[in-house]
């Protein structure tokens, strides 16, 4: 295994959890600057051509992560086929709208806002905001405010992408080198000392598979 | 006799350019859209199918689909599946409510599994200009920067042969296209309820605002909801633009552009 596959591997292995939670903190913050019911980020999976919830604040969460749909259906595929932010009201008078939201969510909404999540020239996903029961109609302005949350959303999301398909990449090389890899995501993580006396440690065992 | 250069105007052929129109001394809504029903233009909807059905949209005269084969080169077929989003039949039904009579046709480029299809678009806004339709209503775009240089084109050569393109403008800061180009109308939404108020905007790239929050937008299933978006103000400038094109069918894009900032609630609409 090169250096570089090392670096890579330390990085795929510890960078995947730390972009999952700046995701779940981006939805968080959405939720509360819009004192919104709920909020959440959609991944699509190219391969099945599905919507994914990725992450969830509020309402469904805890519940929904890596729940599917088809990406053409309801307000999300609108917003993903056409790449352009919409606000939806009063979805609770219309009953077909309802029962598939029920159905996928758990809760009727009466309002949404849903931006792509646009990333170089891809379409990765969704941030969807429902519901703020205090207040009236979402405005122009709250759409736009939305539009930049969704890119920082869109940046971490490719981030997410990118250190999953690092660790697909190292699963597929086989036992070994998904060992070394957690080897340096251990040696990156530790203490100045023990990671010196690990290095001193991997260079004998170095020099112990070296000898004939 | 000296040869003139190809684009020019000799002494004696002004008259062959004589305008068809009596421009007035003041363009005023009036002249431009007074009982103007929109018939005779033809409005092709370039999205995801229109459901014809639809009590807000009554009926659409045809609907082809943009498909890829197993080679992946894409051909156009008649659409048997109507619209499977419902994006493409709100646009439709806010054409129709502004223009009872303009034929709306639907191209549908947006679909199951087209998330990344900038090329069925291009397909799709090339077929539509080849149709010669008069005005092709694009609530969509591309973010693909390959595909921008042949969007332009298009975009050009629908100016040239009279087919106005109007397309929405992104209310995100992304790049994307064709909104951009000055060869089409792009629109942005305003706040008002009314369905004719539009406005003229000096800073471009975005040209207008019209009519795009809280619409009520034909819903699948034959409902309606309550919507907001670019996607909704594009079909209500589309509507105007048949308007005018259904009572000045002579109007070229460029005429047809001046028609609207004449007209606009900021200049001289209203009047």
């Amino acid at each position: 295994m090169s250096d570089l596959r090392a670096a890579v591997a330390a990085g795929a292995l510890g960078s995947e959890e730390s972009y999952r939670e700046l995701l779940q903190s981006i939805v968080e913050v959405a939720r509360a600057i819009f004192g919104a019911r709920a909020s959440s980020v959609f991944l699509h999976d190219d391969e099945t051509d599905e919507l994914v919830f990725e992450a969830v604040a509020g309402e469904g969460a805890g519940e929904l992560v890596g729940q599917r749909f088809p990406s053409s259906t309801g307000i999300a595929g609108w917003v993903l086929v056409t790449r352009q932010p919409l606000v939806v009201d009063e979805l609770d008078k219309d009953p077909r709208f309802a029962r598939e939201a029920a159905e996928s969510t758990g809760f009727v909404p009466k309002g949404l806002m849903a931006a792509p999540l646009l990333h170089e020239d891809r379409a990765l996903g969704v941030l969807e905001v429902l519901d703020r029961p205090q207040q009236s109609a979402f405005s122009l302005a709250e759409m736009e405010l939305l539009g930049l949350f969704a890119n920082e959303a869109a940046i971490a999301l490719d981030l997410l992408q990118k250190a999953r398909s690092a660790r697909t990449v190292l699963e597929e090389e086989g036992g070994d080198a998904a060992a070394l890899a957690r080897f340096a995501a251990r040696l990156d993580e530790a203490e100045p000392e023990k990671r010196e006396a690990a290095i001193q440690l991997l260079d004998a065992l170095g020099r112990l598979l070296r000898e004939r | 006799m000296t040869e003139l250069p190809a684009w020019s105007l000799p002494a004696d052929a002004v008259g062959r350019i004589a305008l068809a129109t009596d421009w007035p001394a003041e363009v005023t809504r009036e002249w431009a859209w007074g009982d103007s029903t929109g018939k005779g233009v033809r409005v092709c909807i370039l999205d995801s199918g229109v459901d014809g059905s639809h009590r807000l949209v009554g009926g659409i005269e045809s609907a082809v689909a943009v498909s890829k084969d197993e080679d992946g080169a894409a051909f156009v077929a008649e659409d048997l599946d109507g619209d499977v989003c419902g994006h493409g039949t709100a646009c439709a039904g806010i054409v129709r409510s502004l223009a009872p009579e303009a034929e709306i046709h639907s191209v549908r480029v947006l679909g199951p599994g087209f998330t990344g299809g900038g090329n069925i678009l291009l397909f799709g806004l090339r077929y539509a200009i080849e149709q010669g339709f008069d005005v092709v209503n694009l609530s969509l775009s591309t973010t693909k920067k390959d595909y921008a240089s042949v969007l332009h084109e298009l975009a050009d050569s629908a100016y040239f042969q009279r087919t106005v393109l109007v397309a929405s403008a992104h209310n995100m800061p992304v790049e994307s296209y064709p909104w951009r180009f000055s060869s089409v109308i792009s629109v942005g939404s305003h706040e008002e309820p009314d369905p004719t108020t539009f406005f003229y905007n000096p800073s471009p790239p975005v040209e207008f605002f019209a009519r795009g929050v809280g619409v009520e937008i034909a819903w699948l299933g034959g409902g309606t909801i309550l919507s907001t978006g670019n996607s909704f103000a594009t079909p209500h400038m589309s509507g105007i633009c048949a308007l005018v094109l259904s009572k000045h069918p002579e109007l070229t894009p460029f005429q047809l552009k001046s028609v609207l900032y004449l007209t606009a609630n900021n200049v001289g609409g209203g009047r």
